[in-house]
């Protein structure tokens, strides 16, 4: 394999396969495709980041004096919109799973190459049409899109919008059934259910509330389109309707949503934790049934969005004490994690810094996310910055980490290149510190009395507000400098070889980057995932020479190690 | 200049009873999100320089952690989040419900305002002038979007729905001036949708009353609209009436002509001033037309303030 690494110029592999535009356009290679989003994903994420700059820029004064009101609602609109559907939602399944699953159960690509490229084009036409109508001037409903202020008192582009996210969301149904369809029937043999990655576990879950949570929204996108356009009367009293019903149906998808973005990331984290302290997973078990438990109860919990909207308390009371319940499998998940780091060889490389900060960040948001689904708390704090930094703790410290956490765990195997170690630990520290500026002074505003969406705020908010202001600045910098190293290392970067971080895992056992069908000879499996023990079979030795097939232990940063 | 924590703000004042009780529970499970979040960095920060990889080559050891541990992690915080529910329950249940003794108010928010009327007739925009010691009762409903009412320093807050009403008390028991904010997003002045209510000694709230113009009763007022919009041809209290009496009919159950029932509350009058059809009362024919359109809000709750009044024993 070593020999591979050393040919690697002339060696074929899928990203030398073949040159030209329409090479890439047309590819059918999963992993090609991963690549394609994550282009589109990354567009997404600068667009959506700068709208967030905006944000912060204006509410470093209590005047509204940067923008017009008008435009500060389209702004947080818009950054809502692009980061969830175009960005979050997307970004690990798309872009890691999309390579990975196939690697990592020992298969030549997904079940549908077709679909996976059509799902592609699907994401990128919704991005389209979002993206038009932003140049037209956006949407200002806030990417929640209550009614009837959506459908019938917004004088900005609705419709366009939101058939933008309604045309996304089949991308992303696609993707969920070419996964639970891979997943189901082209493991390699011997790779049985308990086996798998955990990683795949998260994303199968993942893929079931995609496929069962989308077409929700889809079709309330539609009722709103239908009472804007025809005035039909469905959400807006005026016309007969029910304003609550849209909140009810929204959130039986967008609930779900968030564990479309996060249980990704914690799949993600499976992996990092036990690559970087080499050791078998604590309670394999518990974290893949956690998975599915998150992904089914998290279909009963939407209604811990409406405490305040003036539905019964007992109805309330319903909500909270499930919502309560999907807290004790996250809980277990973390806790195993920390558990796995017991008496293992702990390495400090990127990525484990991205997941450490993970298991801190998501752990915040998680216990305030308790908070809120307490009743008597949220009666107060519901809608406020409290809240918004609540969600930003979930998404960006959790599902975000997990993703920077992953691409640089398989940015070698991706690109078959290395990336600079000082920068790459730079920029994860700067993140972490720059995140927590950012969003732990919300926790205090919103108690405080600072309600979302204010482009106005009293003054005696402003310290905080310009404290969180300050980090945005930080955090914006240190996602920029990985945009530029990594950008740097795909043509400058040290090669990579097969298995640089001495991880298991099918993945590993190929070429950096792999050929066009991932494997030169069809895996077999007769070992469990994580096998870092010595007398596993198919696990390693001590000294690290082997893992019966899998190449040798070295670590990335042997020489600092000395 | 400015030194934390006197100049930063970090929690609002306390002005009713339900904001200690919003407080406590805040604080609970703050300590708890507290102790869990420090537990896990410092496990994870010891583990990660404790068990540092030493050698490239190294491997985790096989011992692993008891597997008891399992069970430990998904009781205890079971446990706890349980009794988070209970208790978040009950301050829930307390800051919903109304005492029967509340002195009932009216709120009508609209793009980017607030109306208040009060029971003797008073009107104010964005400013609510409220007595201390007694248990204010908001009656809420909306023009166009949805908004909600929020103070902080009362701990609770309440959408503001189109086509419906919901409410919202409290019970202030400081004298002083507090923030109304909009609590939910309702277009381009969403942030400047606010107020101030005004918790004053009950005797002074009596001459800011009387200091006003002279005012009649809502429900004085409400007659004057049924009378006007003939309401009372066919509502009178005779045998053979077209339409069913109205005495004592708030808070009472109502039979229908399909079986069902219902306790007349704001909503359901509202509904049967709109919608007559929609609910129609046993033993009467679908006569009446409906008001929707006819009727203004305000008119809605003049109304429904004088229809409530019926029957009821001075």
């Amino acid at each position: 394999m070593s020999e591979a690494a050393e040919t690697f110029g002339r060696r074929r592999h899928y990203l030398n396969a073949d040159y030209g535009v329409k090479s890439w356009l047309l590819t059918r290679d999963h992993k090609r495709i991963a690549l394609l989003y994550l282009f589109s994903i990354t567009v997404f994420f600068a667009i959506g980041g700068l709208m967030a700059v905006g944000i912060r820029l204006e509410l470093a004064t209590p005047q509204g004096d940067l923008v017009q009101p008008d435009t500060y609602n389209r702004l947080f609109t818009m950054h809502g919109i692009l980061m969830i559907f175009f960005f979050l939602i997307p970004s690990i399944p798309a872009v890691l799973g999309n390579f990975l699953i196939p690697l990592m159960i020992g298969a030549k690509d997904l079940a549908f190459p077709k679909v996976n490229l059509a799902s592609w084009y699907v994401y990128t036409i919704g991005g389209a049409f979002t993206m038009w109508a932003v140049a037209q001037g956006g949407v200002d409903t806030g990417w929640t899109f209550y009614t009837p202020y959506s459908t019938t008192y917004s004088n900005s582009y609705v419709i366009a919008t939101a058939l933008g996210v309604f045309i996304t969301g089949f991308s992303s149904i696609m993707t969920g059934l070419n996964f639970i369809v891979t997943i189901h029937r082209m493991r390699a043999p011997g790779l049985t259910w308990f086996r798998l990655p955990l990683f795949v576990w998260a994303h199968y879950a993942t893929s079931l509330v995609i496929i069962l949570g989308t077409p929700v929204v889809a079709v309330t996108i539609l009722m709103v389109a239908a009472e804007r356009l025809l005035r039909i009367g469905i959400f807006d009293p005026a016309l007969g309707g029910d304003p609550v019903l849209f909140q009810h149906l929204f959130w039986f998808y967008s609930h779900p949503a968030v564990y479309i973005m996060i249980l990704p990331s914690m799949g993600v984290i499976s992996e990092l934790i036990t690559a970087f302290t080499r050791k078998r997973i604590f309670g394999y078990k518990f974290i893949a049934f956690a998975s599915v438990a998150i992904a089914v109860l998290g279909f009963l919990v939407w209604g811990h969005h409406m405490f305040t909207s003036g539905q019964s308390v007992y109805a309330g009371a319903v909500f909270s004490v499930l919502s309560m319940l999907v807290a004790v499998p996250s809980a277990i998940k973390v806790f195993n994690w920390t558990a796995t780091m017991y008496k293992g060889s702990v390495s400090w490389d990127t990525p484990m810094l991205y997941a450490m900060g993970f298991i801190g960040l998501f752990t915040i948001g998680g216990l305030t996310g308790v908070m809120l689904a307490t009743l008597g708390i949220d009666i107060h704090v519901h809608d406020t910055y409290f809240v918004v930094a609540h969600f930003h703790y979930i998404m960006v410290g959790g599902a975000m980490m997990g993703y920077l956490g992953g691409l640089h765990f398989w940015w070698p195997k991706i690109t078959g290149r290395l990336y600079p170690i000082f920068w790459s630990k730079f920029s994860a520290i700067i993140i972490f510190v720059g995140f927590n500026l950012t969003f732990f002074p919300q926790f205090l505003l919103g108690y405080l009395g600072m309600p979302r969406r204010y482009h106005v705020y009293p003054e005696e908010f402003q310290v905080l507000n310009v404290m969180s202001s300050a980090g945005a600045t930080i955090l914006g910098v240190g996602y920029l400098i990985p945009l530029v190293y990594l950008f740097w290392s795909m043509r400058y970067g040290e090669r990579a070889s097969d298995n640089p971080w001495g991880a298991i895992g099918l993945e590993w056992t190929t070429n950096s980057p792999p050929p066009t069908h991932n494997f030169d000879e069809p895996p077999t499996v007769d070992w469990d995932a994580y096998g870092y023990l010595p007398d596993t079979p198919g696990g390693g030795g001590e000294s690290g020479e082997s893992w019966g097939g899998a190449p040798p232990v070295s670590s990335r940063e042997a020489p600092e190690h000395g | 200049m400015s030194v934390w924590p006197d100049q930063i703000p970090l929690f609002p004042d306390r002005a009713t009873a339900i904001a200690r009780e919003v407080d406590a529970i805040y604080f609970f499970g703050l300590g708890i999100a507290t102790i869990f979040s420090i537990l896990v960095a410092v496990l994870v920060a010891y583990f990660a320089i404790r068990y540092r990889r030493r050698h490239h080559d190294e491997v985790g050891q096989r011992e692993q952690a008891p597997a008891w541990l399992e069970l430990v992690w998904s009781i205890i915080p079971l446990g706890i989040l349980l009794f988070m529910f209970a208790w978040g329950a009950d301050v829930y249940f307390k800051a919903r419900r109304a005492p029967a003794n509340a002195v009932e108010y009216y709120a009508t928010g609209k793009q980017w305002m607030w109306k208040f009327q009060h029971p003797q007739g008073n009107r104010e925009i964005n400013d609510l002038h409220v007595p201390v010691g007694v248990p204010i009762k908001l009656i809420m409903t909306s023009e166009d979007v949805i908004h909600s009412f929020w103070v902080p320093e009362f701990r609770v807050k309440m959408d503001v729905l189109p086509g419906r009403y919901t409410n919202l008390w409290f019970e202030v028991d400081k004298v002083g001036t507090y923030r109304l904010l909009c609590n939910e997003y309702c277009g381009a002045e969403h942030s400047l949708m606010g107020g101030r209510i005004f918790a004053m000694e009950p005797a002074d709230y009596e001459s800011w009353l009387a200091g006003g113009q002279p005012q009649t009763a809502l429900t004085k007022t409400g007659e004057q609209v049924f009378a006007e919009k003939t309401c009372n041809t066919c509502h009178k209290n005779e045998a053979g009436a077209l339409g069913p009496s109205l005495d004592g009919v708030f808070g009472n159950e109502r039979e229908f002509a399909d079986g069902t029932t219902v306790i007349a509350d704001e909503n359901y009058l509202r509904e049967s001033i709109l919608e007559p059809r929609a609910k129609l009362v046993k033993g009467y024919q679908a006569l009446m037309p409906t008001f929707q359109g006819q009727v203004d809000e305000e008119e809605l709750v003049l109304l429904i303030e004088y229809i409530k009044s019926l029957g009821q024993d001075e």
